[in-house]
């Protein structure tokens, strides 16, 4: 199940991953040949040819050599190409994948599992990829051609294989069967102690505050103590490898020539000659190290099907928000109307664990809305399920008059900006983060979205100006400033619906209301939703929703809460009153 | 194996363009390698020249026997020849079983070799880095220096365990053989001679362009893990603007550019292996013919043997060419193996040889009780503290009890000498008074509490605890009379009680949970799955914010400091939650004197004093009302008309 998964990434390549084998087939047919034939012109030499012979045998053989050559030169690339390929069809696939994926599948997975997925698992397959088109066919082929060579080489000496190759293969089983899950157990061990190591760098403030330095050593000594230990023992298993290697070569080694002498002597070089002789030594070597690789092989192969489980993990999950088929789909908003009706949503739809229960609300094209609650009381979700970054467990959202999950994904989206609670600005230009929102927004548009969102002066206060390039995740700018820039990036996209998700939390109270004013007077026709903590941010809103454990508690105008809702009476409060008692 | 995670935290092994080894640097792994064994080293180094050495000799027996063979076959004269063959042969078992007994030794001893360096380079970079300032930490991103404890450590496991005992293997086969095939002809020696430093030509030409595709490649996947991190943290933001068909566009971008170099690095090194094994026997075949041609033509052989052309000695030879040849490749194979090792361990000594965190406090802080109204030392668990000052030129000692009164007077501090972070800071906190620094970011704020425990040395100035000055103090006294509750709470693996416990490792239970009571923990902790046995990783993401928050509270609480740093956290948290976390904090301030880094000014107000700082100079100075009437920088930041962040 998980090979299928994986095996319809290979596409393109295909060719290359069928060539790969092939050739290596010639070259392994080939290598096997040449000491067969050397045993032949070492014959002839012993039984005095001259130099044209002797030329003419070594002609074919230098032939055959670079046949070889070429074949396993081809290969090596084929087999890069299309192993290397593979794991970019891969990565590929899988960032396709969590693109269309909904909020609730990334959930699921947490970024950093996804990261890791995409790329370590992805070269462990990669590499184990190449393992299996090259050496796991050019091993057991080498082993049975070998052989094959050797029975009809040296006929009855070959047997000898018959009693070196299970004590190796054996030896090696054993061995692969008893240091596998001992070395995956210790690699966890080795994993823990490695995290313990993060741990103290990243708190080395803590343990210096605490003077911890001796503790810490201790506990390090111990854990680096256990894992030598492990590693020890598992690794004295695996040295069982090469000494038994050593053992069947050197049986083989003292059979032929013992054997082989009493061989060629009684028969006087009929049955087998001294250019045998040393041919099987050769093959002997053959037989025994294509052993020794398929082993490795399996080792691998084993480590890298972990990966590959949980790179089909990722390929096999089906995002839950899709949008409907294209010919039955809503191409265009009409207005930014709002409309809830008996809204229940659920994290992963468990209905037992709703975070918004029997929601009704109508917003008109164009109002201003205030939305304040306590942080979990479900105010986020709530404006999350008007783009469908999450979609509702029961009831129904409409925007503009149609259920949003009529439309075209893509248009509802582009019809409802959001300016989200946690801010992510991208690396790059100003120009080319504030370009996101809308992708040929002239200089003019930007100045304005900027003017309004009241980040131009910041912005020009800046090296460079729009050009003034933005860090990863934002770092070189404050809080503020950031906050700003989302904003005017929101704006930028001419939206039907704009959505503030405690988006001005970092910027002054002064510019917040600025903010708020310009919108009123620049874009009176978008609807505006307005989720604050304080209660001073939504005072001039049409109206102001509280929603309390999931459920909307009240709605009105400021002077309305004031008077008939407890929850935002209290809230009102406890912001303002430390401001009264200075005069404020 | 360890994940990697991040950008930046990925760097191959192996020198970066432009890096170099330095003089000495096998010698000192040499060294070092020998001190942690100075037994077993030598022995395996005596087991695995044993067993190499007698791994090249067959060739010595091939040669008499095909000799013996040569000579009788024609009679088919079996039992005439019979003794002289297994006298040969037997000779040959004795000494493979030599052999086998010294590879069956060595690679067992090899296991605990290896392992016991690792452990060691471990331990002593481990121990090493504890003990380095937070300058160090704070020059280097994490990803680098766990990068020594993975990377570099792995490199060095390679070489240690296979690199080193093939490179000697092969010295000891190569030396050997030659000596072998000197002995029987010269001619054919430099026929082989030739061949192979063809060989090694092209290994290193292709092990070259391979060595430089893989630093590219590794380069390129930095570069898309970090384009991924980015994307996938900031997908709510790629939806809402509905930017996925560009951020593929980029992401393949990133993704072709990678598969290029890895597959050209993959290239070169998949060729590597046919090169060498074809190469392997287009000498094979080379070495077949001349023989035969040497042999055919009837030359004059000259070697140390004084033996003539004959089958007997060439087939010897094409034995010896495979062996040369198979050594030459694993040579190569070694090559990079070992560079990459010694670029390992040249930054691990580089960490090794940093200078250590220096303290030549002589102050200490001792457990004290009184007795008749005179301060005296005690080995008893008293719970009164008083700092023991030796004075050199008087030869007495005088006992101040702990107080936690600080002065600072004057401080000039600086990062780096080009840019000062503070100038001329002046300030005192009684016991138990409140002290918030107040101020954008860089004002200093944060620096300021570096200091007090000494984590930088101040540049100018005097800081004073209890009156006495901090230089005088022994840091690791120092540091457990100021504790800390920093912003990124950091948490280490194991259990709730275990992580409380940090703050005094020799706390009761009991101890430790009335401190989580104190801390407003217990509540959140009761209800976990296992209580205070519930098993919490670093990053604990089973917890929240708020809640690692409340658990590094309780760590400072069992440590009961007199003096303490808040550093207030910047991310917001639930509401209920920040109101249990500050009724925490303040149950925690209760007696003590406390210095608040604050971040949002609601918590500052009840402060004895409010310090302003703008650019590393106090600007106002006051408490709340004070600096409200006086209508300046805190009187804009309170009415929100100036943003502190």
């Amino acid at each position: 199940m998980v090979i299928k998964k994986l095996v319809g990434s290979i596409r393109q390549f295909l060719p290359s991953t069928i060539a790969t084998p092939l050739l290596v087939s010639g070259e392994v047919v080939l290598e096997c040949t040449i000491p067969f034939y050397i045993a032949e012109l070492v014959n002839r030499i012993k039984d005095g040819a001259g130099v044209a012979e002797i030329a003419s045998y070594g002609g074919v053989l230098a032939l055959m050599a670079v046949g070889s050559l070429a074949f396993g030169m081809i290969a090596g690339m084929t087999c890069a190409t299309a192993s290397c390929g593979f794991g970019k069809n891969l990565r590929s696939d899988m960032y396709d994948r969590v693109n269309a994926f909904s909020f609730d599948n990334i959930d699921m997975f947490s970024t950093g599992s996804l990261v890791t997925r995409m790329t370590t698992d992805v070269t462990n397959v990669q590499n184990a990829f190449m393992m299996l088109t090259r050496v796991a066919v050019r091993a057991p082929f080498m082993l049975i051609f070998a052989l094959i060579m050797a029975f009809r080489l040296a006929g009855r000496m070959a047997w000898i294989f018959v009693v070196v190759v299970p004590i190796l293969a054996g030896t090696l089983i054993m061995v692969a069967s008893r240091a596998m899950p001992l070395f995956r157990r210790i690699f966890k061990k080795y994993d823990r102690m490695n995290e313990s190591i993060e741990e103290n760098i990243s708190g080395i403030r803590v343990v210096k505050s605490f003077v911890r330095e001796d503790y810490e050593e201790e506990k390090f000594g111990i854990a680096a103590e256990e894992v030598r230990k492990d590693f020890t023992k598992a690794e004295k298993i695996l040295a069982w490898n090469a000494p038994v290697m050593q053992f069947c070569l050197y049986v083989v080694m003292a059979f032929t020539l013992s054997f082989g002498s009493y061989v060629v002597i009684t028969s006087m070089g009929s049955e087998i000659d001294v250019g045998q002789i040393s041919a099987m030594l050769t093959y002997s070597f053959m037989v025994l190290s294509s052993l020794m690789m398929m082993s490795m092989i399996f080792v691998m192969i084993t480590l890298a099907s972990e990966s590959a489980a949980r790179i089909a993990e990722v390929l096999e999950a089906r995002s839950d928000i899709v949008s409907p088929d294209p010919e039955n789909a809503v191409e265009s908003v009409a207005d930014g109307s709002i409309e809830f009706t008996n809204v229940n949503y659920a994290y992963s739809g468990n209905p037992d664990n709703n975070v918004l229960t029997g929601i009704n609300l109508k917003i008109g094209s164009g109002e201003t809305v205030g939305i304040i609650g306590s942080t979990g009381s479900g105010k986020s979700s709530l404006v999350q399920l008007i783009p469908r970054l999450y979609d509702v467990t029961a009831g129904e959202v409409k925007v503009g008059g149609v259920n949003v999950k009529d439309y075209d994904l893509n248009v509802l989206r582009s019809a409802v900006a959001m300016v989200l609670q946690k801010n992510v600005l991208f690396e790059g230009t100003i120009a080319e983060n504030l370009r996101w929102g809308n992708p040929d927004a002239t200089m003019e548009e930007m100045k304005e979205a900027a003017h309004l969102a009241c980040a131009d002066e910041f912005i020009d206060s800046k090296e460079g100006g729009y050009d003034y390039r933005i860090d990863h995740g934002g770092a070189n700018i404050s809080g503020g400033q950031k906050q700003r820039l989302c904003i005017a990036r929101a704006l930028l996209a001419k939206p039907k619906i704009i959505i503030f998700d405690d988006s001005t939390s970092a910027v002054d109270t002064r510019t917040d209301a600025m903010i708020r004013k310009g919108m009123r007077q620049y874009i009176p026709e978008t609807t505006k939703l307005i989720i604050a903590q304080r209660t001073a941010s939504v005072e001039d809103a049409d109206k102001i929703i509280v929603i309390d454990s999931g459920r909307i508690s009240a709605v009105g105008t400021h002077e309305e809460l004031l008077n008939n809702s407890d929850i935002y009476r209290e809230i009102y409060e406890s912001q303002n009153k430390g401001g009264d008692d200075d005069g404020r | 194996m360890a994940g990697n995670h991040g950008p930046g935290r990925r760097r191959g092994p192996g020198l970066a363009p432009g890096e170099r080894l330095s003089k000495g640097i096998v010698k000192r792994v040499v060294k070092d390698i020998f001190s942690f064994y100075p037994v077993m080293v030598p022995a395996v180094i005596a087991c695995i020249m044993t067993s190499s050495l007698i791994s090249s000799m067959p060739s010595i027996f091939q040669q008499k026997i095909i000799a013996v063979i040569e000579r009788s076959y024609k009679s088919g004269d079996w039992a005439g020849v019979r003794g002289e063959i297994f006298r040969y042969i037997f000779i040959l078992v004795v000494l493979y079983v030599i052999s086998l007994a010294c590879t069956f030794a060595y690679t067992r001893m090899m296991a605990t070799v290896t392992q016991g360096t690792l452990k060691q380079m471990r331990v002593k970079l481990f121990n090493t880095m504890e003990k380095l300032p937070i300058r160090f930490f704070d020059r280097r991103q994490v990803g680098d220096t766990m990068s020594l404890y993975t990377n570099d450590i792995d490199a060095l496991r390679q070489m240690v365990s296979q690199s080193f005992p093939q490179t000697l293997n092969t010295a000891v086969m190569v030396v050997t053989v030659i000596c072998i095939m000197l002995y029987y002809s010269l001619y054919m020696t430099l026929v082989v001679f030739a061949g192979v430093f063809a060989m090694f030509v092209i290994t290193r030409f292709v092990g070259g362009g391979s060595a430089k595709f893989f630093f590219k490649q590794q380069q390129a996947i930095g570069k898309a893990e970090g384009y991924i991190q980015e994307t996938i943290s900031g997908a709510k933001v790629v939806k809402v603007f509905c930017h996925e068909d560009e951020c593929r566009e980029q992401f393949e971008r990133l993704n072709d550019e990678l598969f290029s170099v890895s597959s050209k690095a993959n290239k070169y090194a998949n060729i590597l292996g046919p090169i060498l094994n074809n190469m392997g026997n287009i000498l094979y075949v080379v070495v077949a013919i001349a023989g035969g041609i040497f042999i055919a033509s009837g030359a004059r052989n000259i070697g140390i043997s004084g033996m003539d052309f004959s089958i007997s000695l060439v087939i010897p030879f094409l034995g010896m060419t495979r062996m040369f040849c198979g050594q030459i490749g694993q040579i190569s194979m070694q090559i990079n193996a070992i560079v990459a090792g010694l670029a390992g361990c040249e930054r691990i000594y580089r960490v090794m040889d940093e200078n250590a965190e220096q303290d030549e406090g002589y102050v200490h802080l001792v457990n004290v009780k009184e007795e008749d109204g005179v301060i005296v030392e005690t080995d008893e668990q008293t719970r009164m503290w008083a700092w023991k000052h030796p004075h050199r030129e008087e030869g007495t000692i005088t006992y101040t009890p702990l107080r936690g009164d600080i002065v600072l007077d004057g401080v000039d501090f600086s990062y780096d000498p080009d840019k000062q972070i503070l100038y001329d800071v002046s300030l005192y906190a009684k016991p138990g008074q409140k002290i918030a620094f107040v101020g954008a970011t860089g004002a200093g704020k944060t620096t300021v509490t570096n200091l007090l425990n000494r984590f930088y040395d101040i540049a100018d100035g005097k800081i004073r605890y209890d009156g006495i000055n901090i230089n005088k103090i022994c840091k690791t006294d120092l540091r457990h009379a100021v504790g800390i509750v920093l912003q990124d709470t950091n948490l280490f693996t194991g259990t709730v009680m275990e992580n409380i416990r940090y703050g005094k490792l020799d706390a009761s239970d009991d101890e430790c949970i009335a401190a989580a009571k104190l801390a407003g923990a217990h509540d959140f902790i009761s209800h976990l799955p296992e209580g205070y046995n519930t098993v919490i990783s670093g990053n604990a993401a089973n917890l929240s914010q708020g809640q690692r928050q409340l658990l590094s509270i309780a760590r400072v609480a069992v440590a009961d400091p007199p003096v303490m740093i808040l550093d207030e956290a910047t991310s917001s948290i639930d509401t209920r939650t920040e109101q249990i976390v500050q009724a925490g904090m303040d149950a925690l301030m209760k007696g003590r004197t406390t210095f608040v880094i604050a971040h949002r000014l609601s918590t500052v107000k009840n402060s004895n004093v409010i310090i302003v700082l703008d650019k590393g100079h106090i600007i106002e100075r006051g408490d709340h009302n004070e600096l409200i009437a006086a209508k300046g920088q805190y009187y804009r930041l309170y009415t929100g008309a100036f943003e502190l962040e």
